[in-house]
């Protein structure tokens, strides 16, 4: 959780630091609970939120009602809304404007970034890392930070760096966009989904993981059915709503769902991956404690638990912070 | 589509992964690296792959069959215990 603090902290300043606006909306987050367990589950959460003095509670379903008015908060559906944890600094942020905004304040430093360049290979010697085979030459470097997603484990594949990593697809859909009124980003853990509203007024819906692991960035039939009937018991009135368009990325799972951060048994070659669905929330901070690792050649202590030693250990992490619909 | 060696051509839908289906080690011998390999490193290939199905809301069998992870393309479904006769 303070890892996490300290990247929301990071954002907070990123459009100011990077001259970039990243369209950051701190419009609250709010999850639903469905049973008496969820519910429970959700005022320990709360409680040590606050004691990270991270501002987060739980509230009823009456306030859940003023909070959004769409919402069924009646006894009806099958999963009727128990209670929420509501954490008022959470919200959405452009993606693509956040890349946008780093490659664009990363060169201006003078970092060279290569983009439509594969790498087809990882050269080690004698147990270390020596350089980067790619498509349009070779690049000698003392270390080498593998950062992919989706291909994570078969770029490590290229060092013989085994790793503990399966690929999943996680689909996501968008509607046709409509007046503004959901101000809130809403979470259901019980129902697998969650829907946001952009700036441009579009729905976003998004679900669990799909049910086996593939590369495939193709959206399937079962998703949208799924995810809509879920979207409709939480908001009945959105029925006439059409999807306009789905779309599937990939996450690369780890067995604690965290992510693998440090070294590997090849010295030089770092890793900053299996991030699946832990959320781009943590980007800025991931960043900043990598950096840290590779210039002064010791792992910060946000991230030392992040370790890939941990499954051999037995130090598995149960990330309480993690939006991570997946789990 | 999946057929299963059972129940014919199904929906996808129907079946449920169930994981590559790897050798479990023998306790009695099995060292910590062995146990580690086996619980957590998988092969995650982005090619043909032969894995565990099952066939969840038809007759339940377990199935060995091959997919390729990019394609999603499935070939060859056999039931574990043996495809009828």
């Amino acid at each position: 959780m303070r890892f996490y603090d300290r990247s929301l902290k990071l954002y907070e300043t990123l459009a100011q630091d990077l001259n970039y606006n990243v369209m950051f909306s701190q419009r609250g987050h709010l999850t639903l609970a469905h049973t008496d367990a969820a519910l429970r589950t959700m005022r320990w959460r709360a409680e040590v939120n606050k004691l990270e003095r991270i501002d987060s509670e739980v509230i009823g379903p009456a306030d859940i009602a003023g909070l959004v008015p769409e919402l069924d908060v009646s006894s009806h559906p099958r999963y009727p809304v128990l209670g929420g944890l509501f954490h008022p600094p959470g919200g959405i942020i452009r993606h693509d404007a956040v890349v946008w905004g780093y490659a664009r304040a990363a060169d201006a430093l003078g970092v060279a970034l290569h983009q439509q360049t594969e790498v087809t290979g990882i050269d080690v010697e004698a147990g270390r890392v020596r350089g980067v085979r790619t498509n349009r030459g070779s690049i000698t470097a003392p270390v080498v930070v593998n950062c992919t997603a989706g291909w994570s484990s078969l770029v490590c594949d290229l060092a013989g760096v085994a790793v503990p990593i399966t690929t999943y697809p996680l689909q996501a859909a968008v509607t046709e966009p409509v007046r503004p009124f959901l101000h809130t980003v809403v979470v259901s853990g019980t129902l697998h989904v969650y829907v946001s509203q952009t700036d441009r007024g579009e729905l976003v819906f998004g679900a669990a993981t799909d049910p086996y692991p593939s590369y495939s960035t193709r959206g399937t039939l079962e998703f949208t059915e799924s995810v809509a009937a879920h979207v409709l018991e939480l908001m009945p009135s959105l029925a006439p709503l059409r999807v306009l368009r789905q779309w599937a990325g990939l996450c690369d799972m780890t067995p604690d769902f965290s992510p693998i951060m440090g070294r590997t048994p090849v010295a030089g070659f770092l890793v900053d991956i299996g991030w699946g669905t832990y959320g781009f929330k943590a980007a800025p901070v991931a960043g900043e404690t990598m950096a840290e690792l590779i210039a002064t050649d010791r792992v910060p202590k946000l991230i030392s638990a992040f370790d890939l030693d941990r499954f051999a250990d037995g130090r598995l992490v149960g990330e309480r912070g993690a939006a991570a619909v997946g789990h | 589509m999946i057929t299963c060696p059972w129940c014919g051509s199904r929906d996808t839908s129907e079946f449920a992964y169930a994981g590559e289906g790897n050798p479990r080690p023998d306790p009695a011998t099995a060292s910590p690296e062995a146990w580690r390999r086996y619980l957590y490193v998988r092969r995650n290939p982005d090619g043909w792959t032969t894995e565990l199905w099952r066939h969840r809301v038809g007759c339940g069998t377990y199935l060995r069959l091959e997919r390729h992870r990019t394609t999603d393309e499935v070939r060859l479904a056999r039931a574990v215990g043996g495809d009828p006769a």
